[in-house]
């Protein structure tokens, strides 16, 4: 890979997270009962965790002394590279829980593989320490599947819904684009391929245990990882970045 | 007269607590690796417990201080690998913490037993009743689960396996 693939593989696993800790972190004071609205807020917490330590690298690598703090607040959305999957809002709670569970289960898969990687040694130590907060996060977000699914006829066909609106933002996590190439071939992310079919039976037995169907749409919306994002992810930026963009040298 | 510093600073990090458990010193949780001389200075190891502790800059000041107050010539070098353990927490932190209400981590630090499915039985601190109840895996802190005990009703922190 040149420095600019590693680059901009280091924002494609900061950008996840990030995007999807700042839409977590919405639901602070705002959850169904108290555990879950600490429960999100952690997990946000530990996503934060995980992108600061991308973002430092990536500036690190780079070299043109752009910090974490630099590289999450003075970019723009045509910049940003996250999956339009963790953008999307949160909706009730099942629309948080299935884009969680969508998403948990295709991190597992990306850090085992990062964590044995030696592309990157920094990267692999960061998606060690992952690896073990996400095994959290997936139990989490499957056991809620199962509990929201196999619950009452109301919360059944709400989860099923969310299941059915999320599924097109799924296939972007597994996408063969130019850079998904390069970095298979320096393999430093899993196959597109075969980890989509492993998601995908991942995926289809949790949703069988919460007696949901698997959406059997082909169709996938594209674009994130090429800067062209949903209008939510202005909105986030925005909100994310006013502050440090209106007092560039604030120290707190 | 460098190795007294180092002798001096491990001494020092004693007082140098997690700020999230008082009761706890930095070098009981594990969080300090080498201590060394570099030419240029003294420098102390620390790995982060939780990627988004926000305790662990705080910890990294504390702790940059602490040496700082021995050795001017000193500063803070993160490691991230290998990953922090709860294996890492002496077995005296580990009874502090009972101590203090909270359920140790106990057993291996891969939680596999949770992940499965199988809960594991983690005593209540309180009365060492074995009949408690996970409420939530996400606890009061990034690192603790929440658990209540069945038998004298008390709720819990349990300071999670990783
Ligand atoms: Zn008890």
């Amino acid at each position: 890979m040149t420095k600019d693939e590693h680059f901009e593989w280091l924002l494609w696993l900061a950008d996840d997270a990030l995007i999807l800790a700042q839409r977590l972190s919405e639901w602070c004071g705002h959850a169904p009962v108290l555990e879950e609205d600490i429960a999100l807020s952690n997990i946000a917490l530990d996503l934060i965790g995980q992108s600061r330590a991308f973002y430092a690298h990536a500036g690190q690598l780079e070299g043109l002394g752009r910090d974490e703090d630099q590289l999450a607040f003075f970019r723009t959305d045509r910049d940003f590279r996250n999956l339009l999957l963790v953008e999307q809002p949160n909706g009730d709670f099942g629309d948080t829980i299935a884009r969680q569970f969508f998403f948990d289960q295709f991190a597992l898969l990306r850090f085992t593989h990062l964590a044995q990687q030696s592309f990157d040694t920094e990267v692999a130590a960061i998606a060690t320490k992952a690896l073990k907060e996400v095994r959290y996060h997936a139990a989490h977000s499957a056991e809620w599947m199962i509990r929201l699914g196999d619950g009452t006829e109301e919360s059944h066909q709400r989860i099923q819904e969310s299941v059915n609106r999320l599924w097109e933002y799924t296939g972007e996590c597994f996408e063969p684009n130019s850079f998904q190439t390069a970095a298979e071939k320096a393999n430093v992310l899993p196959h597109a391929e075969s980890a989509h079919k492993e998601w995908l039976a991942t995926i289809t037995s949790i949703l069988s245990q919460a007696t949901l169907s698997v959406p059997n749409g082909t169709w996938m919306q594209k674009g994130g990882r090429q800067g062209g994002h949903s209008e939510h992810l202005s909105y986030i930026l925005a909100e994310m970045q006013v502050l440090p963009r209106t007092y560039p040298d604030a120290q707190w | 007269m460098v190795n007294e510093a180092i002798q001096a600073i491990r001494k020092r990090l004693l007082d140098v607590m997690d700020p999230e458990l008082p009761f706890l010193n930095v070098m009981e949780m594990g969080m300090v690796r080498e201590i060394y001389t570099d030419g240029e200075g003294i420098v102390i190891q620390i790995t982060p417990t939780y990627s988004g502790c926000p305790a662990t800059d705080v910890i990294a000041d504390d702790v940059l201080e602490a040496a700082q107050s021995i050795h001017e010539q000193s500063r803070i070098e993160i490691i991230r690998s290998p990953a922090w353990t709860t294996d890492w927490i002496t077995e005296e932190a580990k009874k502090k913490m009972e101590r203090n209400g909270i359920a140790p981590p106990s057993g291996q630090s891969a939680d596999k037993a949770y992940l499965l499915g199988k809960e594991r039985v983690i005593p209540c601190p309180r009365c060492k009743s074995a009949e408690t109840l996970l409420v939530s895996a996400f606890g009061s802190t990034a690192c603790k689960a929440h658990y209540q005990c069945k038998h004298c009703m008390e709720p819990f922190d349990h300071f999670k396996c990783i």
